[in-house]
């Protein structure tokens, strides 16, 4: 092998790769809250919301989890603009994100409700709650502390999956990478150095979630 | 300007869709050879075999697909191979899935309880003995529903070929939507494509994974 490393281009293009950098962190940060939310309300919904809607949240959720996130982006950033839907690459990447998110993590938050004793609902009733007030203060913390660490892998390949958006011409780390390889024809360098860039993202987030985590639930991390 | 029916479409969405199935299997045939390799490394006595393979399941499920994707793509060409995108996909795919396969297996391995590897020990078993006929026919049970399972992230990951140049279902709904300006049908009718790929091997993990939990319980 006679080819030689080249990463000459650096001092010039990194304010790019570093715009890159904050998208794809924005992405995620934006993705990972409204998602999780949504999830919960997906959650909610199935356990004690109307009869009709959990048929259709339940429908979202298998349509969402078997389909390729690309092509959920596609359909979003492409498809929905002749419903008369436009919106920007950015705001396209967010929406497919949370809407992503929302599926698989309702499916994490349900199997933590579900592994709640229904003791604790009768508990709950017990005491005069109704049922909303019951899932919120008494069923809905333990179970996303339960299920919290599955929740934060989850995360983690969402932002992952994330690099995809370049596709439609949001300016993530990918898309940086791609710009720079078509600049300078070193396309291995870039893209060895935003792997690495996605690599360190990926452990860094395991631990903000991991601190987030024992903010949230401190009574588990003081046990 | 010619105008393209619905079954146009899907007609040339599905013929292209035999490509992703031919890909899928490919990747996860090629994945589970691989990762069985690394999963006897990954639970074998020795440590650098048991570093090296949590190591590379770090880096391959640390790092986005796409970018192992571009990375195969560019890496190989210099060799001063000359790559088609089927070689960098297929090769991208097999490393991806063998790194998600072998972390599966290990945690089924490791839920075969203490005692019966003490038992067949007691019995004189030797090593592989005890691999062969004690603990891997019970962690086989196991480990059946989340493999199914995670056959729907190798479908699903095959769309990212697209990217690179591989032309299956996903890179079909964009010629196709260049073509006919619809993508709004196109896409939807690629997403229920991949559709009726992958749910019914989504049920299939459940259904198995209910049957198997059952004949836990008499245990």
């Amino acid at each position: 092998m006679t080819y030689r490393f080249d990463f000459s281009w650096l001092p010039l293009y990194w304010p790019v790769i570093l715009k890159g950098l904050l998208t794809t962190v924005e992405l995620i940060l934006v993705g990972a809250l409204c998602g999780v939310a949504l999830g919960v309300a997906c959650a909610g919904v199935r356990a004690l919301g109307p009869r009709w809607l959990r048929p259709v949240v339940a429908a979202y959720v298998e349509l969402i989890r078997n389909t390729p996130f690309l092509i959920q982006l596609f359909f979003i950033f492409f498809g929905l603009p002749s419903l008369g839907l436009q919106m920007s690459e950015l705001q396209a990447a967010n929406l497919a994100m949370v809407v992503n998110l929302g599926a698989y993590s309702s499916e994490i938050i349900r199997a933590g409700i579900e592994a709640t004793p229904r003791g604790q609902f009768e508990a709950g009733a017990s005491l005069a709650m109704t049922r909303f007030e019951t899932f919120r203060h008494v069923v809905l913390i333990p179970a996303l502390q339960r299920i919290w660490p599955a929740l934060s892998s989850q995360i983690v390949i969402v932002m992952l999956g994330s690099a995809v958006v370049s596709q439609i011409a949001a300016e993530d780390v990918t898309f940086a990478a791609n710009f720079i390889q078509s600049r300078t024809f070193r396309a291995f360098e870039t893209y060895f150095l935003s792997t690495a860039l996605y690599l360190l993202l990926a452990l860094a987030l395991r631990q903000a979630l991991r601190g987030v985590g024992s903010l949230l639930f401190p009574r588990r991390a003081a046990r | 300007m010619m105008t393209f029916t619905v079954w146009d479409i899907l007609r040339n969405l599905l013929l292209a869709a035999r490509w992703t199935v031919l890909l899928s299997l490919v990747s996860f045939l090629g994945g589970g050879l691989l990762g069985l390799a690394l999963l006897f490394l990954r639970i074998g006595k020795r440590r650098a075999g048991r570093l090296f393979v949590q190591g590379y399941v770090e880096l391959f499920q640390g790092t986005p697909l796409l970018m192992q994707l571009f990375l195969a793509f560019f890496g190989l060409g210099l060799f001063g191979i000359d790559v088609p995108a089927w070689l960098a996909a297929g090769l991208a795919l097999i490393l991806w899935t063998a790194a998600f396969l072998v972390e599966i297996w290990r945690g089924c391995v490791e839920s075969v309880t203490r005692g019966q590897w003490e038992a067949s020990a007691s019995l004189g078993m030797g090593y592989v003995q005890q691999m062969r006929y004690v603990i891997l026919p019970q962690a086989v049970r196991v480990a059946i529903p989340p493999t199914v399972g995670f056959s729907v992230q190798v479908v699903k990951g095959t769309a990212l070929t697209s990217i690179i140049g591989f032309v299956e279902l996903s890179k079909a709904g964009t010629v196709v939507t260049n073509a006919t300006f619809q993508p709004f049908t196109v896409y939807g009718l690629v997403a229920l494509i991949y559709f009726a790929l992958c749910w019914p091997l989504s049920k299939s993990s459940q259904i198995l994974e209910r049957k198997f939990n059952v004949a836990h319980r008499h245990h």
